[in-house]
């Protein structure tokens, strides 16, 4: 159970769902450990900024969540989160480990396109 | 001066210290605003469990943390988090306080309390493989290293007890540490020495990381030596203490050699109207419990000093 206060994917067929029908996508697939819990709350301040981004996380130990832990993107990862960027359903993007905020807006300002200042 | 800019008081991080500072000020009807370069909660968010927080028998430092965020806020305590802190003016009566995004703020009195951070070996390669072989938490990457070889770099309690917990996972664990002894408690570094799977390189750093897409090897430096090695390695875990967040202070307040910021008892600094809480202050134990007590402190001696300042004000303006 991730205590965040992002939308949680619980299964396989959420996530085919969110990336489906929304055109930008952040998950963030961790736990809630020391590397993991700043990613999530860095997302949770930046939603309101990126109304056209939809944030998600997802339990990096739901059987479930194989949808990133086996996406190709990944391999090699060995740190989490592993948070994924998906526009129009593909992966733009993969990082592995904590991230700053710098970092997570300028992939969003990049991959995204509509730059916001926050 | 913007008076939608000006606070009675700014709090300078968003840990324990900073938020218990932010609910007694705003509780007190002082307009508050507290800044912080993380996420808010600092360093409590990372702790997994705690159950020494009185009154509360149980709960994940991101839930206190978020408890104390509702209930500053639920006070009136502004805060603005993840934004740096350009320039800060403290000597004058008149605080101010430039952010990255270019606004000016200013306040009559400021706490800091911009807590501590992990210790980084700040070498080559250490940015590039984060997460792709380097990591700082052993419960949250162990399992990528099932069977695999590993080093742990430190030498205290932190670094000891992971090493032994990442003995479930890693075939081979080696703690690389910089001095000929631990610093860790005896029984800590007891329950490493008897683990098989332990191996110690003593008198030594690690001076560069290197691979491709992954960590595959690092150059150890034996200290007494000069001596430099390869060491092939799949993993490094880095555990080497803690250092206050109080770069942005050098030269604008008092720092002990450590870096941590000077206090009295009312956690008053050498600046008249600024005070400093938590972690980042000179003191001996770090707890959340003692960062909630300083900024206890702090925030009621902060109070004070401005209803001083006021009865000042307005003495020079009747007179």
């Amino acid at each position: 159970m991730l205590y965040t206060n992002l939308k949680h994917l619980e299964s396989a067929a959420d996530h085919q769902k969110a990336i489906i029908e929304n055109e930008n996508v952040m998950v963030i697939c961790g736990r809630m450990g020391p590397m993991c819990i700043p990613v999530y709350g860095i997302a949770e301040e930046l939603e309101k900024d990126y109304s056209h981004v939809k944030f998600y996380d997802m339990e990096f130990d739901n059987p479930e969540s194989h949808v990133i832990r086996n996406l190709p993107e990944v391999k090699g990862f060995m740190g989490i989160p592993f948070t994924i960027y998906y526009k129009n359903g593909k992966v733009i993007k993969a990082t592995s480990s904590i991230q700053t905020r710098d970092q997570v807006k300028t992939i969003l300002d990049k991959e995204f396109a509509a730059a916001v200042t926050a | 001066m913007d008076s939608n800019n000006h606070y009675d008081a700014i709090v300078v991080g968003a840990g324990p210290a900073g938020l218990t500072a932010g609910i007694y000020l705003s509780r007190a009807r002082l307009k508050t605003l507290i800044i912080n370069e993380g996420t808010v909660g600092g360093q409590l968010i990372l702790t997994h469990e705690i159950a020494n927080y009185p009154g509360v028998e149980s709960i994940s430092g991101y839930q206190l943390a978020n408890i104390m965020k509702k209930q500053a806020t639920s006070f009136g305590c502004e805060i603005r988090s993840n934004i740096n802190i350009r320039d800060l003016g403290l000597t004058n009566e008149l605080k101010t306080i430039t952010l990255s995004d270019g606004n000016i703020y200013t306040a009559d009195s400021v706490i800091l309390t911009p807590g501590g951070r992990s210790r980084t070996l700040g070498v080559t390669g250490e940015d590039n493989f984060k997460g792709r072989g380097i990591s700082y938490c052993a419960t949250c990457d162990g399992d990528f290293f099932t069977n695999k070889e590993i080093v742990v770099v430190g030498g205290g309690n932190s670094a000891l007890e992971e090493a032994v917990s990442l003995t479930k996972y890693a075939s081979k664990v080696t703690i690389v540490h910089q001095f000929d002894h631990f610093q860790a408690f005896e029984h800590a570094v007891q329950d490493a020495r008897v683990n098989t799977r332990i191996k110690f390189i003593m008198d030594s750093t690690i001076t560069s990381f290197h691979g491709n897409e992954n960590l595959e090897y690092v150059d150890i430096r034996n200290l007494k030596t000069g001596r430099v090695s390869r060491f092939k390695t799949d993993g490094v875990f880095i555990f080497i203490g803690y250092i206050p967040n109080t770069e942005f202070l050098k030269g604008r307040i008092d720092l002990n050699k450590w870096g941590e910021i000077v206090v009295k008892s009312d956690m008053s600094t050498n600046i008249e109207g600024v005070f400093a809480a938590g972690d980042s202050i000179t003191k001996r134990f770090r707890q959340v419990t003692t960062a909630v007590g300083d900024g206890t402190v702090a925030a009621l001696a902060a109070s004070n000093y401005l209803h001083e300042l006021k009865i000042k004000q307005k003495q020079l303006i009747t007179a």
